[in-house]
């Protein structure tokens, strides 16, 4: 039932993908539109608040902390949660967390299957972290159904898709396509078409999976140390029926989920509502502690998994990445992202955020074209609400993959020669003044004269190729600033007023 | 005409690209400066600020351009540099890999005088509006024109409305509001051939808002995203024209 995976091991690089989807002219309007949209509201409501920017401040300086701290906080959250009646699990990496989720479902369906017979299946809320471990296929593979229960996952779930947004999943579909697909895959040939008809009938059809299925998977928003307590915010209310209702609730979280103090809420729940959705405050916001008798699940678990997490953690200059809310707004905002849509990142983590987040959290051979998917605009670390300064880990994560490509025999491929001859170039005056001479020789060749007079290359060759398939280069002009400059400087101390260049007509 | 203070001695830092590809940035950039009164002089030692190479991933081989920099602009009064996106990088990357050259033994101080010289660099728009307090420079542009907030200038160096008054100040000049002044124009350096793809996808949307100005002219406090954007409407056959800010606001004569 789960559809092909995002894998960064087996995608394509950024841009063969990219090419691709940029042909794709209904899923680019549909990501237009659709990010247009929330970039537009998430304005609104930013604008209302007069102490955003101290918002962000605290924000950033908690998960700081939060951390620096790692540890303890990790452990204090442990103990408070196995005191309220929760059982704590550790998961080294994403094997590890897909192996405990489904021995501790299959203990569950079995318990309740000693009770009366039931399929093996469980319910899921939406969350990131099962997809970026591909929960779902292994929980199929143990012939366990699983069933999203976020509108937009149940979108991807049944057209087998694959989840192209963090916070809106689906949002490369529109409301045509999705009806589509509930008619197919729901069997109801005489669905209508307008938004009521498509809820009503994801409505009834998750209505009853929440009443006959006992057991579900989540994710986490926020764990918090001093209470051990776990806090999901959502629109829909899945989430708080698969939080209720179920008798078992497994829940899967990054160990970077922890916050220290319920206090802090304060503040992550201003910055995150109206930073991925445009709203002042979630519909649905669940906090729970442990288990209660005769309310709630009657099992709890938690599922802490690094991941790679703790190796971001150990480079200083990536290590604020993890500071990551999910809140989705850098993909919103991010011109890159608007034209391609997530699947060109071949990862759960799309845009700005997963461009950053991918490459540290998988080997970098699997994901070195993605911290080149950005033209460095800096929008992202601009709406980021706990100010992850994006651009700056992007160039970190350049320097990395070049360090890591241009390694033995990787310092003969033709980008990283010219970087070297260029910067050898540049640390002295007559090769670079040689440089501009012969530039201006090279470029003779290549330059056509359009109608005004004025030369243009329209044809590049090689790498530099990418830049005329759709733009037109000047051709050198006559004189360069410098040789002007040495020529007026020569005469005898011209007028300042009077001083005339060869002007460069652009 | 405003200026603020005594006449300076101002050094120009032309930068790599500007001194190859558009001189006549350079050569508006003296001819404003001198107008106002102030010296202008021309290290010729410099060459690059290795924002290319750091933004590609090759902060290693920037690394020779710092001290290169520090012994060309030393006893500079003020540094002029035509290109919101080179400063920028300096005053991101500058003290960080100052530090790291100190750090090996052979650069003794450099961290410090990396400190005590960037405070005097300013990209062209801001010397005029924040050093030197212009707010008129009575220069003359019959056209219509619109203007493009590169995103460095916009983000990085917080020029704000400063470019836009001195557009405003010009006489004749009809400039016109770019719709989307908040979008990058998808050059990004080396983005525009590595991701070529994406890069000319994000100009188009650029090109568009462009032409829906009805303006002659298309301007910015940087060459490079001229060139980008340049590139295009040539590629499409518009007569739209770009002209860095320093060109505009240096005109005294009908404009080609």
């Amino acid at each position: 039932m789960s559809g092909p995976l995002l894998d960064p091991r087996t995608a394509p690089s950024f841009p063969k993908a990219a090419h691709n989807l940029l042909r794709d002219a209904q899923l680019r309007k549909n990501v237009h539109h659709a990010t247009s949209v929330i970039q537009n509201k998430r304005a609104r409501v930013v604008a209302e608040l007069g102490d955003w920017e101290q918002l962000r401040l605290a924000g950033e300086r908690i998960r700081e902390h939060t951390m620096t701290h790692l540890d303890a906080y990790l452990e204090q959250f442990e103990m408070n949660c196995t005191r309220a009646g929760g059982v704590v699990h550790w998961a080294r990496d994403a094997e590890e967390a897909r192996q405990i989720v489904v021995r501790l479902a299959k203990e569950a369906i079995a318990a309740e299957q000693r009770e009366s017979p039931s399929p093996a299946e469980i319910l899921k809320i939406k969350s990131m972290t099962t997809e970026e471990i591909g929960l779902n296929g292994a929980l199929e593979a143990a012939g366990i159904r699983p069933y999203e229960t976020d509108l937009a996952e149940l979108i991807i779930q049944l057209g087998r898709d694959k989840p192209s947004h963090i916070v809106v999943p689906a949002l490369h579909k529109n409301r045509q396509q999705i009806h589509e697909i509930f008619q197919r895959e729901m069997h109801l040939p005489d669905l209508g078409h307008s938004p009521e008809d498509l809820a009503e009938a994801a409505r009834l059809f998750l209505r009853e999976k929440f009443l006959r299925v006992p057991t579900a998977v989540s994710g986490a928003n926020f764990l918090i140390a001093e209470t051990g307590g776990v806090c999901i915010v959502e629109s829909e209310g899945n989430g708080r029926m698969c939080l209720t209702l179920p008798r078992t609730l497994i829940t899967v979280a990054g160990i970077d989920k922890v916050i220290p103090r319920f206090r802090d809420l304060e503040v992550f729940l201003q910055l995150l509502p109206r930073s991925a959705t445009g709203e002042r405050m979630n519909p649905y916001n669940s906090i729970w502690t442990g288990v209660y008798e005769n309310d709630g699940p009657r099992a709890f678990h938690v599922v802490l998994m690094d991941n790679a997490r703790t190796s971001v953690l150990a480079d200083r200059e990536g290590r604020q990445t993890l500071n990551c809310i999910r809140c989705g707004a850098c993909q919103n905002i991010c011109p890159v992202y608007r034209e391609t849509g997530g699947h060109a990142y071949g990862s759960v983590y799309a845009g700005p955020i997963g461009a950053i987040l991918t490459p540290q959290l998988q080997q970098m051979q699997h994901a070195r074209s993605l911290p080149y998917a950005s033209s460095l605009c800096g929008a992202c670390y601009e709406v980021c609400p706990v100010r992850i300064n994006i651009p700056e880990i992007l160039v970190h994560l350049r320097h990395k993959v070049v360090k890591h490509d241009t390694k033995g025999l990787g310092a003969l491929r033709p980008e990283a020669l010219a970087m070297k001859i260029m910067s050898h170039i540049f640390q002295s005056e007559s090769r670079f003044r040689a440089a501009q001479r012969l530039a201006r020789t090279a470029d003779r060749p290549l330059a056509r004269k359009d109608k005004s007079g004025e030369s243009w290359i329209h044809w590049l060759p090689g790498m530099l190729g990418g830049w005329t398939q759709s733009r037109d280069l000047q051709a050198l002009p006559s004189q360069t600033f410098r040789e002007w400059w040495e020529k007026r400087d020569r005469a005898a101390q011209p007028k300042p007023t009077s001083a005339k260049g060869d002007q460069h007509a652009r | 005409m405003t200026s603020l203070g005594d006449p300076l001695r101002i050094s120009l830092f032309i930068t790599c690209y500007n001194d190859t590809l558009f001189p006549a940035t350079g050569q508006a950039v003296v001819r404003v400066l001198e107008r106002l009164g102030h010296t202008v002089d021309f290290p010729a030692g410099q060459t690059c600020c290795g924002q290319m190479h750091v933004n590609t991933g090759y902060w290693d081989e920037a690394l020779p351009m710092i001290p290169r920099f520090v012994e060309q602009f030393r006893n500079s009064e003020a540094v002029v540099v035509p290109s919101s996106s080179c400063v920028a990088h300096m005053r991101e990357h500058y003290p960080a890999m100052a530090r790291q050259l100190e750090a090996t033994g052979k650069y003794s101080g450099l961290a410090a005088e990396v400190e005590a010289l960037l405070p005097r660099v300013y990209e062209f728009s801001e010397l005029l509006t924040k050093r030197l307090g212009i707010t008129d420079l009575g220069s003359i542009f019959p056209h219509r024109v619109t203007y493009h907030a590169s995103c460095h200038g916009l983000r990085s160096l917080q020029l704000g409305d400063g470019p836009t008054s001195l557009l405003r100040s010009v006489n004749d000049i009809d400039l016109a509001p770019l719709p989307g002044l908040e979008q990058c124009c998808g050059f990004g350096g080396t983005f525009a051939i590595k991701n070529a793809d994406v890069s000319s996808a994000m100009l188009d949307e650029k090109l568009d808002a462009v032409l829906s100005t009805k303006a002659e002219i298309v301007t910015a406090c940087d060459n490079s995203c001229l060139m980008h954007i340049n590139g295009g409407l040539h590629r499409r056959g518009c007569n739209v024209r770009t002209m860095h800010i320093a060109e505009i606001l240096a005109g005294e004569e009908e404009a080609r």
